[in-house]
């Protein structure tokens, strides 16, 4: 449904995607989308727009043997404007990048998320993600 | 954690009443399905109806519907009303029974996290895939 409006991001788009990251987490984090655009722009890194405007966006990557595992695609950022929310762009966003990770040959997609997240856990398991078979660890290092 | 007898009567009843919003469904209705007491069941359902999840319906036959979003409402919305979630494990003294008590805090923070990030339209859909995978291939997906 949503398609047509979806494709790969842009540098131009950089600004908008700093803006909407910014407006759900508080935190501008110009620098670090620089980066992710430079390494991800294009293939797995998609943007839903209307006209000029960037409503959300989506990027991931498929990473092979990573903690054992065969390839796999991964979702490692996803965000819609707050306002644009409840209109099926995550959905359709996430769908479309899984798409292109069904064509690079993979058949599983994973993301990892605070355990508090609540909203964002509740999206993921909407599109019929589950329990992945590993857990996080973690050890405080002072 | 473990779920007590009145909280799964309380999810199953609180599916059942999602599955068709619209629908009236009286507690014997339930009861039968579930192979329960009507009267047991009642009191499960009086409790969601003080919550809000379901309206009362009155007139011939009785029973309720439900009231509340099924995209909103999480499987910890309803298990919070039957369970002591926030209860905090007894002060141990000895050190075993600290590092026992701390690994199944773990336990029970990451069942937390799962039910607040289950909605009952997920659970919903999450019926009716295995539905779906039991016609496609019965007895594979029991």
């Amino acid at each position: 449904m949503h398609l047509k409006k979806i494709r790969a991001s842009r540098k131009a788009d950089l600004a908008q995607i700093v803006e909407i990251d910014a407006l759900i987490t508080g935190l501008r984090k110009p620098g670090y989308w620089a980066a992710v655009m430079k390494r991800y722009g294009g293939r797995f890194f998609l943007v839903f727009h209307e006209g000029d405007l960037i409503q959300g966006y989506v990027v991931g990557e498929i990473r092979d043997w990573e903690f054992g595992a065969p390839p796999c695609g991964w979702v490692f950022g996803l965000g819609v404007r707050p306002q644009a929310r409840l209109a099926g762009i995550g959905a359709g966003l996430l769908e479309a990048l899984c798409e292109r990770f069904r064509r690079s040959g993979v058949d599983t997609v994973r993301t990892l998320l605070a355990r508090d997240n609540a909203l964002v856990l509740a999206f993921f398991r909407s599109q019929g993600m589950m329990a992945a078979p590993f857990i996080a660890l973690e050890k405080r290092l002072d | 954690m473990k779920l007590q007898q009145n909280t799964l009567l309380a999810l199953y009843s609180a599916l059942e009443f999602a599955a068709d919003p619209a629908r009236q469904v009286s507690a014997a209705e339930i009861a039968a399905k579930y192979k329960v007491s009507a009267h047991h069941l009642a009191k499960v359902l009086r409790k969601l109806g003080r919550a809000g999840l379901l309206h009362a319906a009155r007139g011939a036959g009785g029973g309720y519907r439900f009231a509340g979003n099924p995209k909103r409402i999480t499987l910890m919305d309803v298990i919070e009303l039957f369970e002591d979630i926030g209860a905090p494990r007894s002060r141990s003294r000895r050190a075993e029974e600290r590092a026992l008590d701390e690994i199944l805090a773990e336990v029970d923070e990451t069942a937390k996290a799962t039910f607040r990030s289950v909605t009952l339209d997920t659970m919903l859909k999450l019926i009716s895939r295995r539905e779906l995978l039991r016609r496609a291939a019965p007895g594979r997906a029991a």
